[in-house]
Order: C-alpha cells, then sequence, then structure tokens
C-alpha cells in the first residue's frame, strides 16, 4: 500500500532500534501496560499532526493549532458548564457544535490571512495563536482550568474508553489517519493540496482554485485539532488553556519533520505520520520512564528536531529560483 | 482671454504641485512615512488619554527599558535584512543576563570583562543559528524557534544550578551600578550607549560595504550571489551581530534589574518582531535602517506602558498584540508589493498646455514647411552596424563619428565612410556631440553626464552634477538626461537637460505630462563649476551657440519652440521665443554653412495629441487606467530637416514622405557641402548633398578656425 522512500526506511529502522533498545535496557518499558499508555498518549499528538501534515503538505505552517485545540475545547466546555450559563442549561453536543463554529471561523481568517492577502503563513499563524487566546480568554473563558459537565459521558469514553481492549484514542488516530490518506489520495482536494505544495504559481496557472483551498486546508487543520482538544479534555475531563504556552507545538512539529513530510511542502503522507508520531513517542515514553527532568527533555528534543530540519534541508534542498519573497 | 475653464486647469494642474506626491513617494525615506505617523499617533495619543504618562521618572524607566528594547529590535532588524528572522533573541538575552549576573555577582569579575564575556556568550549563539542558517541554508523561522527552545531549556538548567549563589550575593561595583542605574547629564547611561550604537549601526548599515552587502543579499540573494557578495558569510555574520546586541541588552538588564527570574525575556521575540515590522522593516529582507528599528521599538515601547498602564494583561495583551502584528504584517505586504504600482499611477501629473492650430504643410501650400521630396535619396551610411546615432560629427579629416546605443562613440573612415571602428567605449548611450577647441570629443550622455573623449581615446568626466535647487523635491543635483550641448568661445559648455523626472527610455513621458521638467547648464571650465541657468522648459533639447557667439539657441521638443538666450552682449541674461507653435517636434540644432542653423523636427505634431494637451484631466486619467503602451504619445512619424535664420525665420524645409532611406531625423550636421543625418531609432546615417552649399565649410573650423 505505501511505497517506502529511503528516508521512510531509516526513520522505521531508528524507530525500530530505539523500540528494541529501551525494551531491553528499560525494564518497565516492554509491558503491555506501558505499550498502551504509551499508544494512547502518542495519539493525541499523532492526531495534531494529521493536522499540520496537511498544512506542510500544501508548503504552510499552522502554529495556531494548540490555541485553537484549547480554546476551542475549553470555549466548548464552558458554554455548556452550569455556572456561567444557567439560564439555558445548554446540552454538551450543542457546545461542540458551538465551539467547532468558533474554531472554523478563526481558521478560516487564517486561511483568509494567508490565502487571499499574501501574508506568510508562519507569521499569520504565530500572530493568530495570540489572537485566539487572547480572544478566548478575555471573552469567555474565565478559569484556566476548565472541567467538562456532565453530559459529557460520550467523550470521556472517547477520551479513556476502550474497544476490544484498544484504547479509543488510538481507534480515532487510526480512523483519521486512514481518512486524511483517503481524502489526500483519492480526492480532487488531495491532488489539488499536493499540487498547491509543490508549486503554487503553476497550480494557480493549471486552474487549481489555490486561494479557496488554502481556506479549507486550514479550516480541515483547525476542525482535526479541535477534535484532538475534544479527545484530551475526554481523557482527563478537563482542559486547560495553559497549554497554550507549553511546548506542544514543537512535538507536533518534530514529528511532521521527523516523519519526513518536507517542509518544502508536495511530499509526504499518513505513513509519515505515523511513522514519526511512533519514533516521538517512543523517545518522549523512554525519557519519561528514564526520569529525565522536563527541561533537559525539552534540550534533547530540540536539538533531535535541529538535527532532523537539517537533515530535511540538505535532503529538501530549498529551490532559490521558485522561493518567494518572504518565504522564511 | 482665458476662459474660466482654462483658468481653472492652469490653477488645477499647473500651479496646483501634482507631481510632489510622485516624486515624494518615490523618495526612499517615504518608506519611513507610515511607521514615523503611527508613532506620532500613539505618542500624542498616549498624551491625551493617559496624563502623567510622561513625567520623568517614567521617562527614565522608558530610556533604561528603550536602551535594551532598542538594541534587539536593531539586531532583529539587521538580520531580517539579510532576509533572515530571528525568533530566539529572547532567549539569548536570557542567556546573557544569566552569564552577566552569573560574572557579576559569583565571580566578582570586573564589569567590562564581563560585558566582553557575556557578548563572547551572544556571539557564540548567534553563530549557532548563523551556522545552521547561513552555512547550511535551513529556514531561518523554524531553526530559531528550535534554537529559542535550545537556549531556553540551557538558561532553565543553569537557573537551577546558579541562581541561589546569584540571589544570595550583592556585588560591590560601582561601574555596575552606573550601569544600572547611573545617569550621564540627566540621560540614563544605558541610553547614551544605545544611542552611539545606533549611529554606529547606521553608518555601518547605510554607508558601509557591510550594509550594502547586507541589503544585497536581502533583497535578492540570487543576484547578490551572483554580483559576488559571499551570501553564507553575511548571513552567517548577520546572526552573529544580533547575538551580540541581544546580549549586550541582557547585560543592561542584568544591571538594571539583578532579576534570576525564569521569565526573562520569556515571549519577548514577538514583541521584537512586531517592532520590527511595524518600523517598516519587511519580512523576506532587502529592506530596513536604524530609523526604521527605532520608530518601530519606540512605538512597542510606549503601546506596551500604555497599556499596562491601563491595567491591561495576560490574555488581552496578547489579542492587541497579536492584531497588531497581524496588521502590520498586512501592511507591509501590501505596501511593498503595490508601492511602485501606485508610484506608476500618481508620478504622471500631466499640466494644461494650448498651442493654436500649426502652420500648414500642405505640399501645394506656399508655406515654408511644404512636404517635398528632397531626402528621398539621401545615401546611407553604415547600415545595419550602428544602433542609435542620436548626433552625429565629422572631424577635418572627413571621419564621421556618431553615438551608439551599445554605449560606444563609433567613428566611420574611408573614401565614403565604408570602414567603421568603436572610437571609445564610454558606457552611456551618447546623444549630442560637439567639438571643444583642443579637438576633444566632447558629449552628453544620459545617466552620466557631459564627457569629453580626447583624441588619443582618454575619456574624461566633465561634469555630471549641477546645483541642487531647493524647492525640487527630486535631487536635480544629478544630470539625469544630459541631451545636446554647444561649446561657446571662452570653453563655457552650454547643454541641455531634457527633463529630471524621467529616464531616456521614459522620454515620451514628459510630453503626456507637459511640465517643463528640463534645464539649460552651463559649466565653465575656469571656475570648474556648473551652474543651471534656465529652468523650467518642455524637454530642452537641442543647443546652439550663434555665430555673434554671444547667444545660444534651444529647443524645447515638447513645448514645439525655439529659443535664444543671450550668454554676453548688451542682452546678457535675458531669452527671447524665436519660434513658436511649429508644427513638429524640434530636437537638434547646427549652424549651416550660410550662417543660418539647421533644425531637425523628430515627428510631426497630430490634432489629436493637441487636443489631449489641453485635457489635462483625460490625460491624468489616461496614465491611472490604461497600460502604458496604449498612451497617447507625440507621433514620432515623419520628420524633416528646416534651415532657419537666428531670427526664427524658416527659409527652407527638406523632407522625406517615405522615410524608405532615413527613417527618423533627430539631428544633422552640414560637412563639406554634404548634410549628415542622424537618428535616435535608426540603424543607420544619412547623408545628402546639399545643392549650391559652400563646398570647404566644415563646422570645426567654423567654430574653431583653422586647425
Amino acid at each position: 500500500m505505501f511505497k517506502l522512500r529511503n528516508q521512510e526506511l531509516i526513520i522505521l529502522i531508528v524507530t525500530v532500534v530505539i523500540f528494541a533498545g529501551f525494551s531491553v535496557f528499560l525494564d518497565k518499558f516492554f509491558s503491555t501496560g506501558n505499550l498502551l499508555t504509551l499508544m494512547r498518549s502518542v495519539s493525541i499528538l499523532g492526531i495534531l499532526s494529521i493536522a499540520m501534515a496537511v498544512v506542510v503538505i500544501s508548503k504552510g505552517i499552522d502554529l495556531s493549532l494548540i490555541a485553537t485545540l484549547a480554546v476551542g475545547t475549553a470555549l466548548a466546555s464552558v458554554l455548556s458548564s452550569a455556572d456561567v450559563l444557567p439560564s439555558i442549561d445548554l446540552p454538551f453536543i450543542y457546545a461542540v457544535i458551538l465551539g467547532f463554529i468558533f474554531t472554523a471561523i478563526l481558521c478560516a481568517m487564517t486561511g483568509i490571512l494567508v490565502a487571499y492577502w499574501d501574508m506568510a503563513s508562519v507569521f499569520v499563524t504565530l500572530a493568530m495563536a495570540g489572537v485566539i487566546y487572547g480572544l478566548g480568554r478575555t471573552l469567555f473563558i474565565r478559569d484556566e482550568l476548565n472541567y467538562l459537565p456532565e453530559d459529557a459521558a460520550w467523550l470521556e469514553y472517547l477520551g479513556r474508553g476502550q474497544l476490544f481492549g484498544v484504547p479509543m484514542p488510538i481507534i480515532c488516530f487510526l480512523m483519521l489517519a486512514i481518512i486524511m490518506h483517503l481524502l489526500l489520495t483519492k480526492t480532487t482536494f488531495g491532488k489539488f493540496v499536493y499540487s498547491i505544495g509543490d508549486s503554487g504559481l503553476a497550480a494557480r496557472t493549471a486552474g487549481v482554485p489555490v486561494r479557496p483551498i488554502l481556506v479549507m486546508i486550514f479550516i480541515l487543520a483547525g476542525t482535526v485539532a479541535y477534535f484532538a482538544g475534544l479527545l484530551t479534555a475526554g481523557a482527563i475531563s478537563s482542559i486547560n488553556t495553559r497549554m497554550v504556552a507549553g511546548s506542544m507545538i514543537y512535538d507536533v512539529l518534530l514529528v511532521v519533520v521527523v516523519g519526513g513530510i518536507g517542509l518544502s511542502g508536495g511530499k509526504g503522507g499518513m505513513h509519515n505520520v505515523i511513522l514519526g508520531t511512533l519514533l516521538i513517542g517512543t523517545l518522549l515514553n523512554g525519557m519519561v520512564i528514564m526520569d529525565i527532568s522536563f527541561i533537559v527533555q525539552n534540550l534533547i528534543k530540540g536539538i533531535i528536531l535541529l538535527l532532523a530540519i537539517m537533515t530535511d534541508t540538505l535532503l529538501n534542498p530549498r529551490d532559490e529560483q521558485t522561493t518567494q519573497q518572504g518565504d522564511i | 482671454m482665458s476662459t474660466l475653464r482654462q483658468r481653472f486647469l492652469t490653477a488645477r494642474y499647473n500651479i496646483f504641485p501634482d507631481h510632489v506626491f510622485g516624486e515624494i513617494l518615490a523618495k526612499r525615506w517615504a518608506d519611513n512615512a507610515i511607521p514615523f505617523l503611527t508613532l506620532l499617533f500613539v505618542g500624542v495619543g498616549l498624551l491625551f488619554i493617559l496624563p502623567g504618562f510622561y513625567t520623568g521618572y517614567n521617562l527614565t524607566e522608558y530610556g533604561r527599558q528603550y536602551a535594551e528594547l532598542g538594541l534587539i529590535v536593531l539586531g532583529m532588524t539587521i538580520v531580517m535584512m539579510g532576509g533572515g528572522l530571528d525568533l530566539s533573541v529572547g532567549s539569548i538575552f536570557a542567556i546573557a543576563n544569566l552569564v552577566a549576573l552569573y560574572c557579576v555577582h559569583v565571580l566578582s569579575l570586573d564589569p567590562i570583562l564581563t560585558l566582553l564575556i557575556t557578548m563572547g556568550a551572544g556571539a557564540a549563539c548567534g553563530a549557532v543559528n548563523g551556522f545552521f542558517i547561513g552555512i547550511i541554508g535551513m529556514r531561518a523561522f523554524l531553526t530559531t524557534l528550535v534554537t529559542l527552545i535550545i537556549y531556553r531549556s540551557i538558561v532553565d538548567l543553569l537557573l537551577l544550578e546558579y541562581a541561589l549563589d546569584i540571589s544570595s550575593v550583592f556585588p560591590d561595583s560601582e561601574l555596575w551600578e552606573y550601569i544600572g542605574d547611573g545617569d550621564t547629564y540627566g540621560i540614563p547611561f544605558v541610553l547614551v550607549a544605545t544611542a552611539i550604537v545606533f549611529i554606529v549601526g547606521h553608518l555601518l548599515i547605510s554607508r558601509m560595504k557591510p550594509g550594502w552587502h547586507l541589503t544585497a543579499v536581502g533583497g535578492s540573494r540570487r543576484s547578490a550571489y551572483n554580483a559576488g557578495i559571499k551570501v553564507k558569510q553575511t548571513i552567517f555574520f548577520s546572526y552573529v551581530t544580533c547575538g551580540i546586541l541581544c546580549s549586550a541588552a541582557g547585560f543592561m538588564y542584568a544591571a538594571r534589574m539583578a532579576s534570576t527570574g525564569a521569565e526573562t525575556g520569556k515571549g519577548l521575540e514577538l514583541t521584537i518582531l512586531t517592532a520590527a515590522v511595524l518600523g517598516g522593516v519587511s519580512l523576506g529582507g532587502g529592506r530596513g535602517s536604524v530609523p526604521k528599528a527605532i520608530f518601530g521599538s519606540l512605538i512597542v515601547l510606549l503601546l506596551l506602558n500604555g497599556l499596562l498602564q491601563f491595567g491591561i494583561q495576560g490574555g488581552a495583551i496578547q489579542l492587541i498584540f497579536g492584531i497588531i502584528l497581524l496588521l502590520t504584517i498586512l501592511i507591509d505586504v501590501r505596501w511593498v508589493k503595490n508601492r511602485f504600482r501606485l508610484l506608476n499611477k500618481v508620478y504622471v501629473s500631466p499640466t494644461y498646455f494650448k498651442l493654436p492650430a500649426p502652420a500648414s504643410i500642405e505640399a501645394k501650400s506656399d508655406s515654408a514647411y511644404a512636404v517635398n521630396d528632397k531626402l528621398k535619396d539621401v545615401s546611407v551610411i553604415g547600415l545595419g552596424k550602428v544602433e542609435g546615432p542620436e548626433d552625429v560629427i565629422l572631424d577635418d579629416d572627413d571621419n564621421l563619428y556618431a553615438g551608439s546605443r551599445h554605449g560606444d562613440i563609433v567613428r566611420f573612415y574611408g573614401k565614403n565612410h565604408e570602414k567603421m571602428e568603436v572610437f571609445a567605449h564610454v558606457g552611456g548611450h551618447p546623444l549630442g556631440l560637439a567639438w571643444d577647441k583642443d579637438y576633444n570629443l566632447v558629449a552628453c550622455i544620459p545617466d552620466m553626464g557631459v564627457i569629453s573623449i580626447s583624441q588619443d581615446r582618454k575619456v574624461s568626466k566633465i561634469t555630471d552634477e549641477t546645483n541642487r535647487s531647493l524647492t525640487s523635491v527630486i535631487d536635480d543635483r544629478r544630470l539625469s538626461l544630459a541631451d545636446d550641448l554647444d561649446i561657446a568661445p571662452d570653453g563655457r559648455i552650454f547643454f541641455s537637460e531634457a527633463t529630471i523626472r524621467y529616464r531616456l527610455k521614459d522620454w515620451p513621458m514628459d510630453c503626456v505630462e507637459s511640465r517643463g521638467n528640463g534645464r539649460i547648464i552651463c559649466y565653465d571650465p575656469k571656475t570648474n563649476k556648473t551652474k543651471t541657468i534656465i529652468r523650467n522648459l518642455k524637454f530642452a533639447n537641442g543647443v546652439c551657440v550663434t555665430k555673434d557667439c554671444q547667444s545660444i539657441l534651444f529647443a524645447e521638443t515638447f513645448g514645439m519652440k525655439v529659443s535664444r538666450y543671450w550668454f554676453e552682449g548688451p542682452k546678457k541674461g535675458t531669452t527671447e521665443v524665436i519660434m513658436d507653435n511649429i508644427p513638429g517636434y524640434p530636437d537638434n540644432i547646427n549652424r549651416a554653412s550660410d550662417g543660418n542653423y539647421w533644425l531637425a523636427l523628430v515627428g510631426m505634431r497630430g490634432p489629436a495629441l493637441d487636443l489631449a494637451l489641453t485635457l489635462p484631466d483625460f490625460r491624468k486619467r489616461m496614465s491611472r487606467r490604461i497600460n502604458t503602451s496604449n498612451w497617447l504619445f507625440p507621433n514620432i512619424n515623419t520628420g524633416c530637416v528646416i534651415k532657419i535664420t537666428e531670427h526664427g525665420e524658416v527659409l527652407e524645409s527638406l523632407w522625406d514622405l517615405k522615410a524608405r532611406n532615413h527613417p527618423m531625423v533627430t539631428s544633422m550636421k552640414e560637412h563639406k557641402g554634404h548634410l549628415y543625418l542622424g537618428g535616435i531609432q535608426n540603424n543607420r546615417i544619412g547623408k545628402y548633398k546639399i545643392p549650391d552649399a559652400n563646398k570647404n565649410w566644415s563646422g570645426f573650423q567654423d567654430y574653431w578656425g583653422g586647425k
């Protein structure tokens, strides 16, 4: 089904080696309990990486994913919580839909700024992360920590339930990966995404509606991130907006870049996301078991990411001829 | 008598300075207008909204903050000018803060030594960024985003280790305290230091090689590489410089706050980026300066402190700064993209210009302009060998010289001028040519000025600038379109500059404008001074010293007239129009052997353009709305040569109706019974035998006597 390129083969081998190494040297690593924990903890990361992957394939980047995730989900839980809107007593499912509309509108704004106003996606999404967080915190969300209402049991099942012994987040991750894979490879939309990533100018000349597609890509990514947020909330019955300031976005970038989706666009697919997620998940889990402090973890992740981007640059050198002004 | 409409049009289009808008927009400093106005708006706004915002204590405090902020923004500006970006500035700042504190508090080092060590640390951090981005070629944004975390982790690790040691000791150094809160003549010392860095930085960036290389690399990497600039090193050093500036700021912060807080410099990158973009530094490179960095950082400083005094915090500040960043990037993108489009739209600023119907040129009329076919049989010299001989000239050995579009002056020699050689390479397209008394060939070259070529082919500059007029927005000191010249007996060179507002290739636009942007300039070899003597001419063109050697005749191509200016004698300093309302566009003027003057008409007027010249609003609309290639331009249809007296009386005209042998006439020189014709778009030189002409008359002898 997937044809592995050299780079992907290397990642796969590295993953297997690290996995084997951890299994041998860390006595708590290779146990069913730990492996399930590992899979569950990385599935959120994996879902976010799916969102990022779609954007990166179209030669963009979305640094506002975590803000979307946290603020959208927190908004949904706030809207349905009893002490904010007691008179309406909004069922959680409606709150989820309202949260979705909020995210979709903001992501559409991001997309419009990128597509129609020719601004570089890095800056737009960097600034939008602040805007989304600030907007949510000043208008809707009073507290950092927001608990899910009682009628969110279905979400909690999605977040920490099991189906045939497999944790639901993993199933969600795999399902989403399959859906996205089909979307990217079997539909016109997917072909457009790749063509835009290869060369936006050529795609436009060939008649691809580049701008609307770009807006759709950002909405799609935001929606997937929002879904990841719901799962996170479901797993621990609450959502903390502080995670916006955390380093999760770097983990997501790490997965995408290490997985082999070139930042120059037009390359890679869902198998890269799964590979990257496995590798980074294993690493993170191993570091937790080895009791490496959070700061050192960040340092290690940073250095790995730096090396990964370097490898990516050396493997896919940027084309100076077609690089646009402001594409930094 | 002028009608009300005419008076209105004159007031609106001729007196109202329309052209100034375009000229201001074309200035490099116009780029700073938006940041400057924003700064003014924010500064004055805070004065009214927050009384007491600018009180003495606050000002000192802002001064110290600004010293640090300004340095980091300058660093970011330098990196951005090279086409990069540095998001790790906040972390480098934090590292520097920690290193400085450790050196002074724990190691009790001298502050000067500490500064050097701190800057070394900053340079090392910058070098890491520079290595990955400059040498390896990684994306600046992601790379510095990652080094941001790495440096931050290093700070956190070091803090765990040394925070207690640092905060338990109080340094005993007067200099350190002075850096922290000392004043120099009432101004915070750090602010003075930063000001000095700004001045040095401005000189380095705008006046010296490092800055030029940096701008070139940021503006167009590929071209910079092809021009031989070391692109990778330039980028590398831009990051090192940024690291050093950030660490200097961290050093100042350490002296001021002595804080070991983990939050130091967190989120600073967004503030700095916003400041740089607000100042007008472009993302993607090539555009930036120290004043821009100063404006941007001032705006952000005022905004930050203003918001804090309002009591706005946390999420709301993020929201406001996020929106500001988005808006400024938006404006930056639109401005950079559309500035020149806007400039093109507003630059051409037509005026009202009405002429009566011209004299008839009908073949059967008794007008002196009546068309004939006398030039039909001109013989052709150098067909296909020369391109764009605007003017020609001959020496007493019958060698024929002409300018060429390739930047050469070519010489035809041999009995029938059948051989050709490049006489001298001058580097520009030579227009007017004349001999001086030492047999040097003097030429007017657009964008270069007036140059002289000696008989042994040495090219030397005579002049390339004149006096600057105070009211002109365009720098009219430089000669932009030197067109034709002639030399008075005392060696003074009188030459015309067709227009100061357009380049040679855009010359018809000056007609669409008809504003009078040309001038007559005089170069005096005795004083070696160049001075503008007549201004506001509509495309000043041909210049010829009259036989009495007391005046010059000069033509205004798009004024359709010829005037006489006295530089000696009783009428010295006065100008008199001798021909007006010419039916064509007059070009070069040269002496004829019989004491009269030859005048070239490069094209004939048409009623459509004559009408359009009275409709400035129409031409303005035309210049804004339609493509330049579809504009109504002066017709370069059929040219002719006319002979005039020094009082402007037309004696005869020479036409070539089919224009087969010699399509265009911009100049003509008489020599030993023949008239040699040049045309700026021709690939040949024409030779016409003048009936009954003096067979021994040559231009050089007429001007300077025998050899």
